[in-house]
């Protein structure tokens, strides 16, 4: 199979309606309001039905001004039954979405004598059927709708960027210093309602919602940046488009024509995957860069604890520097994986080398690196025990734990301006010696 | 530091005053003069009868209770939340003709810290209302912003994303973005909530810096040991308004027990009665 005139148009208008719907779903991502595309693409419909009931026609305009009117009155509804109703805004967005596009099927049904619409359609879009329409030499009509509103919600992010961008972040800001949030929320609403209508056509009702919302929040993964954000969720979009149509084009070839699907389906699935490797793989908050930082941190915890137990079995010992220690009596909280792992790194950053024991054992001890950073770590925790014992009335046999936790994330900063606030720093309340600072002079 | 705003200090500028006002109700003098406000939520009110003008050129702390209505004067007088009577001017006209010189920092928690933006972004913010619509933020305002960020020592960081922030620093991000807004008059909800001695620091030295200016700032204030330190004026706050004016005749341990102290049983009983009223009517 080639790829044909037909198929770059039913790629074009999927990435257009895609596109148009990255583009307002950021702003439905970031103000939290996901559902209410879901509520909207959802009510218009009645909107969609009566226009066609009052008008007789299938012209673009009155479709729009049908939905945009319902899309409005879905947004009010919301409100109102928040409100007076006393529930919470998702129940109520889902009580109205549902109610209006019941409403909505049951008029198709009724009228179906007068309304050239199917339920069929209506859900889940009939984009293949552009396909039929370029082949036959035309450009078809849902193709110049769709570009009519992409360029339209394009200028609304642009133009009104700064607005769309306080009222979302910081909606009272922006009313104290005269940018509406309400109205600028209430245009939202209408750029959805619009678009909503427009790829209904295109993908339908269903696969409207994810495309409102999985490349706006795939791009919120990937960036700190809204422009940066807004950009890779259009092109996300677009290329879910073009990837869908490109799989349709080979796949029933390669893989037999059972793989066929709809274009827009598949579309959808393919953005779906771009949000499921973004979140195993994004470079700061995917699964697995998470995971690394997370592991990171139980190994320098624990070559940490390490550290701290060596010095203070030196402490107990007679040996000035530091006594020798079993490796098999380094069973910290932890995995031995990770455990082994903590005492090759301690190795290798040479603060403790290995030695054989007078019986024989292969052993650790600390070397002079090691003793200088373990006595910081144990002048942490010696200084948070000093600190709690001083200022929380703490018992005794309660201060070792958190000091446990804390001694880890003390910076030597920190220790200078807890040590400035002890009466006497020289002792913890165990009555042991909380090691100098680095460069100061052992006291006598 | 001056005596001279004793006149203004009295609770409702009285029309006697200044005779050429507008508004016999409220001095055109004061920064901030709030006339017989009642506000309510869900029908229940929270701020009775105030009558409040503040003077120019004075910090002053709004103390009280929790539930004591602090957040809401505030919110009540930049027009957040609707009054159920009164009026609210700034020198002496409604404060929707004076909004460019009213500044506003809200409650931390307030905002989505997960938003992409920088810090700089958020203080450039502030000078959205003087961009003109449809066009983007110029060299000047960035320069601006970045300028507030150095006066409140959050120059290095301007550039990183706002959750990346510690809550001292996202509060003094707030603070830049009201210093940029220039205003004549600042209103704070609880600046020092949660925040580092060293943000704490900065952010009285601010405030003495905005005073020096001629700036009128009302802040919204929690702990008791700093209001003598901090504020010139104080307004306790508990439902009405107990006392207000200079933090040495007013804030003083009579006040305070009236302030925290019961007595209050009947507004919030009479309150209650209200809303019932409310849910069981039409």
């Amino acid at each position: 199979m080639m790829w044909t005139i037909g198929d770059t148009y039913v790629a074009l208008v999927g990435a257009m309606s895609a596109a148009a719907c990255a583009l307002l779903g950021n702003y439905l991502v970031l103000r939290k309001m996901s559902l209410m595309g879901d509520a909207i693409s959802h009510a218009v419909l009645p909107g969609i039905v009566m226009a066609f009931l009052m008008t007789g026609s299938r012209g673009i305009g009155a479709i729009v001004v049908g939905a945009v009117i319902v899309g409005i009155l879905t947004a009010l509804f919301t409100q109102a039954i928040t409100r007076f109703g006393k529930v919470e805004e998702g129940a109520a967005m889902g009580v109205v979405f549902t109610i209006l596009f019941a409403i909505g099927l049951i008029l198709i049904r009724q009228q179906a004598d007068h309304v050239d619409l199917d339920p069929q359609c209506v859900l889940f879009g009939n984009i293949e059927n552009i396909h039929v329409i370029a082949a036959s030499g035309d450009i078809p009509q849902p193709a110049i709708n769709l570009a009519v509103v992409l360029l339209l919600d394009a200028l609304f992010v642009t133009l009104l960027y700064k607005q769309l961008k306080i009222s979302a972040l910081d909606p009272a800001l922006a009313t104290s210093i005269g940018i509406n949030a309400d109205v600028m929320h209430y245009a939202l609403m209408v750029m959805v309602a619009l678009t909503a209508v427009a790829s209904f056509e295109a993908v339908g009702s269903i696969l409207v919602i994810a495309m409102l919302i999985v490349p706006a929040v795939t791009a919120h993964l990937l960036t700190d940046r809204l422009p940066v954000m807004i950009a890779l969720s259009v092109v996300l979009a677009g290329v879910a488009a073009f990837l869908a149509r490109a799989y349709n084009v080979v796949a029933p070839e390669l893989l037999g024509p059972g793989l066929q699907a709809d274009t827009s389906a598949i579309m959808a699935v393919i953005a779906g995957g771009f949000l499921l490797l973004t979140i195993v793989f994004a470079p700061e908050r995917g699964l697995i860069s998470r995971g690394i930082h997370r592991i990171r941190l139980i190994v320098r915890i624990l070559q940490e604890d390490i550290l701290g137990r060596l010095y203070r079995q030196a402490e107990a010992g007679t040996a000035a520097s530091a006594a020798p220690l079993a490796k098999g009596d380094l069973r910290i909280a932890g995995g031995s994986i990770f455990q082994r792992w903590a005492l090759f790194r301690l190795r290798s950053r040479q603060f403790v080398r290995p030695v054989k024991s007078e019986s024989g054992r292969s052993v650790v001890v600390l070397t002079d690196k090691g003793l200088a950073r373990a006595a910081r770590l144990v002048r942490s925790h010696r200084l948070w025990e000093s600190y709690l014992a001083q200022h929380s009335d703490l018992p005794l046999d309660h201060l070792h734990m958190p000091a446990e936790r804390v001694e880890h994330f003390i910076s030597p900063e920190m220790g200078e301006r807890i040590q400035e606030g002890l009466s006497e720093a020289d002792l913890d309340p165990h009555g042991r010696e909380i090691p100098p600072r680095p460069g100061d002079a052992r006291r006598p | 530091m001056d005596k001279s705003k004793s006149t203004l200090a009295a609770p409702g500028g009285k029309p006697s005053a200044v005779p050429k006002s507008p508004d016999p109700h409220h001095d055109p003098r004061a920064p901030v003069s709030i006339h017989d406000m009642t506000v309510a939520y869900h029908r229940k009110p929270v701020l009775w009868d105030i009558d409040y003008a503040a003077s120019e050129g004075r910090l002053v702390g709004i103390v009280g209770p929790n539930g004591a209505g602090k957040s809401t004067l505030i919110k009540a007088c930049l027009d957040l939340v609707p009054k159920a009577s009164g009026s609210v001017h700034i020198y002496g006209k409604p404060y929707k003709k004076q909004r460019k010189i009213v500044g506003y920092v809200p409650q931390r928690e307030s905002i989505d810290w997960d938003f992409p933006a920088s810090a700089i972004d958020v203080v450039t913010m502030g000078l959205y209302g003087r961009i003109p619509w449809c066009l983007p933020p110029r060299k000047k305002h960035r320069e601006l912003a970045l300028h507030a960020l150095e006066q409140v020592g959050m120059a290095d960081l301007a550039r990183r994303q706002i959750s990346k922030l510690s809550g001292g620093q996202q509060q003094r991000v707030f603070l830049a973005r009201a210093l940029v807004q220039d205003a004549a008059i600042y209103f704070m909800d609880e600046p020092f909530a949660g925040v580092d001695a060293a943000t704490e620091a900065a952010i009285v030295a601010l405030l003495n810096e905005l005073k020096a200016r001629g700036k009128t700032v009302l802040v919204v204030h929690h702990d008791l040991q700093t209001v003598r330190e901090y504020f010139d004026d104080v307004l306790l706050l508990n439902m009405r308004i107990v006392a207000c004016g200079p933090t040495k005749e007013v804030f003083t341990h009579e006040n305070l027990q009236k302030t925290y102290g019961g007595k209050l049983t009947l507004l919030v009983e009479a309150a209650e009665a209200i809303a019932r009223s409310g849910q069981g009517g039409p």
